[in-house]
């Protein structure tokens, strides 16, 4: 299958799709923080806009999603997911998306590898921005905040939708045909969000062992974590994350175009292998110059190759900078991926607590429980940043199970509910405390006013109707007042 | 050459027109502009960076992607501003639509002017309707917004088809295919024209044709 694709043209092919998984976990996850997005467009070319796109890459985005695919690349049988979720304040969790990035084994051999299939990887991002937006999570996101977050998950492999409940609906976002085969963006999300209308709104304390578990073993227990989609600015994770420059390589791109009178001749402007320029097809072949070379990132290369080598700019090092600087949105403030470490210093996390313990991830999970009877509790949002703990640990399950872990308040195992006095809004103090809904009741039905009544009408307007000329009479001598006044009028 | 056709229906209330109509177009324009292309010497070019942003709806529970350009969007609230005032103008029955149409020029020798050669028409068929409360107002918000998701995936499936596009020009071409006229991007030559239908089911359009020819055929 490869010995019709040159060997630059297989370089390149691969850096195309390596660049593309990335920059598609940052739109999923940028589109999921919940807040609006806005990057300025630049007529002129910069080195680190792959795919001609403005997409910033969040570090951590980048180093989860690298972490991940672990150096391989998207193949038949191997896809890379981004999995979406959600989790209340109270611990509980449910899937909303996959995003599957997937290839197929059917190859388009004729295609051309620097120029259509990137300008088509182009617009199949552009697909996934407006996509994005489009299905229920995106609104859901918008809303997170104190009652529950978005999370986000990586994965490399087999799809796992099983979590995604009944009658999950799919969107296909494009797909693009390539050499070593076709390209498949697509999304599975969930329709059945029952598990949100009941529980988000019910003011009544969770029953304790009769909880709906939607966070059941996965049957394919992967190694990856949960990350929420939101970020403080400023807050320290306890970890540094390589920042996209180190590892980026350039985007320099440069295309090539003839006039079409030199249709006929072939292999026009043909660069040798380090310019990955393809055969004549539609006349257009397309060289690529600058850091194109695997092994040296960024190297630009020499002008020792042939000509028409057009010396294209490239800022390796400033790429991540000129990205953010371009953000119309400012990063303080702004919600972005936590840099929750991926092993075991949670510390950070759990030590923000309202207890003030630290430690295990059970420890945050029980103290999420402890909720004042009758109303939310209204925790600030670095509680509910999930724990980062292995998959295979399942430990949403084992918390909601175990009790003997130590995680309340008081210390005391038996008290994982604090009982105190309930004293809602519209309540009297002398009475029984009247509910909501009692409240409601009875003020929508009030008694009538006394004036609208008819009996009293009716006396109103006999006493009227009686004193109404000794009240013409008073007027009558006074009409020399009134005639004035009109006069002002005039 | 045959020109691809698209048609999209949708049914809104009045002050949502506007935004109904912007989420369509934009998100096209999304798929059809490039960076601002920058020719070099030796018949090489470089491309520009397109910039997108979110744009959240007031009257549709809804949100799109549209290019950050100042310039398209004025372009583009202006067509739609007129053709709202045209639909609001037209009649009780408030049914239209609004055409963008891509084409390509292509020169012509003296006397003949250059031909527009349509290569993709996307028609937005509108209906207005007009709802008695406030509870059918709240309700067609989200009807609305989940049919312009329907429409966003629909739209997105097209492009998506990888069908016929225009070959990249040259430079001394590329006015031919791009509107260079903007400074940050460069979508594909693009016009847009709406009809707006009278409460006979016939466009305006067509009436004016008929009369003409009625006239000259006596």
């Amino acid at each position: 299958m490869d010995t019709d694709l040159s060997s630059q043209d297989r370089k390149d092919l691969d850096k195309f799709i390596k660049f593309f998984a990335l920059k598609t976990v940052q739109v999923i996850v940028q589109a999921r923080l919940g807040e609006k997005i806005c990057t300025r467009s630049s007529s002129s070319p910069t080195g680190s806009d792959w795919f001609n796109l403005a997409i910033k890459d969040i570090p951590e985005v980048t180093h989860e999603a690298k972490k991940a695919l672990a150096g391989q690349l998207p193949a038949v049988g191997r896809s890379m997911c981004v999995e979406i979720s959600l989790k209340t304040s109270e611990g509980d969790s449910m899937e909303l998306e996959i995003w599957c990035l997937e290839m197929n084994e059917k190859c388009d051999k004729e295609i051309k590898v620097s120029y259509t299939v990137y300008n088509r990887l182009s617009l199949l991002l552009k697909s996934l921005l407006a996509i994005t937006r489009v299905t229920p999570a995106y609104r859901l996101s918008r809303k997170q905040g104190h009652e529950y977050v978005i999370l986000y998950r990586i994965y490399f492999g087999e799809v796992q939708l099983s979590g995604l409940g009944e009658g999950f609906q799919t969107v296909r976002v494009g797909t693009v045909g390539t050499p070593v085969g076709t390209i498949t963006l697509s999304c599975a999300y969930r329709i059945n969000l029952a598990f949100m209308s009941t529980r988000q709104f019910e003011r009544t304390p969770p029953i304790m062992g009769i909880i709906i578990d939607h966070f059941v073993d996965r049957p394919y227990p992967s190694s990856s974590p949960m990350h929420p989609c939101n970020y403080r600015a400023g807050e320290d994770n306890g970890a540094v994350y390589p920042s996209v420059e180190d590892s980026q390589e350039v985007c320099t791109t440069s295309f090539s175009t003839s006039p079409p009178s030199q249709l006929s001749s072939s292999r026009l402007s043909y660069q040798p292998a380090a310019l990955g320029v393809g055969s004549a097809d539609m006349g257009y072949p397309v060289l690529f110059a600058g850091g194109l070379n695997a092994a040296h990132p960024h190297q630009l290369l020499g002008p020792g190759k042939e000509g028409g080598v057009p010396p294209v700019p490239s800022q390796p090092a400033h790429g991540t900078q000129a990205d953010q600087e371009r953000m119309c949105t400012p990063l303080d403030g702004v919600h972005y991926s936590a840099a929750t470490p991926s092993s075991s210093e949670d510390t950070e996390t759990v030590s923000n607590s309202s207890e003030g313990k630290s430690g295990s991830p059970h420890d945050l999970l029980e103290t999420i429980f402890i909720r004042k009877v009758g109303a939310f509790v209204n925790k600030p949002i670095n509680q509910v940043n999930p724990p980062d703990s292995p998959e295979t640990e399942s430990p949403l399950q084992g918390s909601l199970h175990s009790e003997g872990s130590s995680g309340s308040s008081t210390g005391n195992t038996h008290d994982d509910f604090v009982m105190i006095d309930f004293k809602p809004a519209f309540s009297k103090d002398d009475i029984l405390p009247m509910d909501l809904g009692t409240f409601y009741r009875e003020f929508q039905n009030p008694p009538q006013l006394s004036s609208l009544s008819i009996d009293i009408g009716a006396q109103s307007m006999a006493e009227d109707l009686d004193s109404l000329p000794e009240k013409l009479a008073v007027h009558e001598k006074n009409v020399k007042e009134f005639d004035a006044f009109v006069e002002t009028l005039q | 050459m045959n020109c691809r056709a698209e048609v999209l229906e949708v049914s809104v209330e009045g002050r949502q027109v506007e935004e109904a109509m912007l989420a369509v177009l934009h998100t096209v324009l999304l798929h059809r502009s490039t960076g601002k292309f920058h020719y070099k010497k030796e018949g090489t070019y470089s491309i520009g960076t397109v910039g997108t942003q979110d744009v959240d709806c007031d009257f549709i529970d809804f949100a799109y992607v549209r290019v950050s350009s100042e310039e398209l969007d004025r372009a583009l609230r202006k067509a739609v501003g007129e053709f709202k005032d045209a639909l609001r103008s037209s009649g009780s029955d408030g049914m239209g639509q609004i055409s963008l149409e891509f084409y390509q020029k292509k020169k012509s020798r003296w006397p003949f002017s250059d031909e527009c050669i349509p290569w993709e028409l996307w028609t937005i068929k509108v209906n207005v309707v007009n709802l008695a409360n406030e509870q059918e107002r709240q309700i067609c918000r989200e009807k609305v917004g989940e049919k312009l998701c329907e429409k966003i995936i629909n739209i997105v499936e097209v492009m998506n088809r990888h069908e016929y596009l225009p070959k990249m020009p040259t430079q001394s071409e590329v006015d031919n295919v791009f509107d260079t006229s903007l400074k940050d991007v460069q979508p594909y030559l693009y016009k847009i024209s709406y009809q707006i239908t009278d409460s006979l089911g016939t466009s305006v359009t067509t009436t004016m044709r008929r009369l003409i020819k009625d006239t000259l055929a006596l």
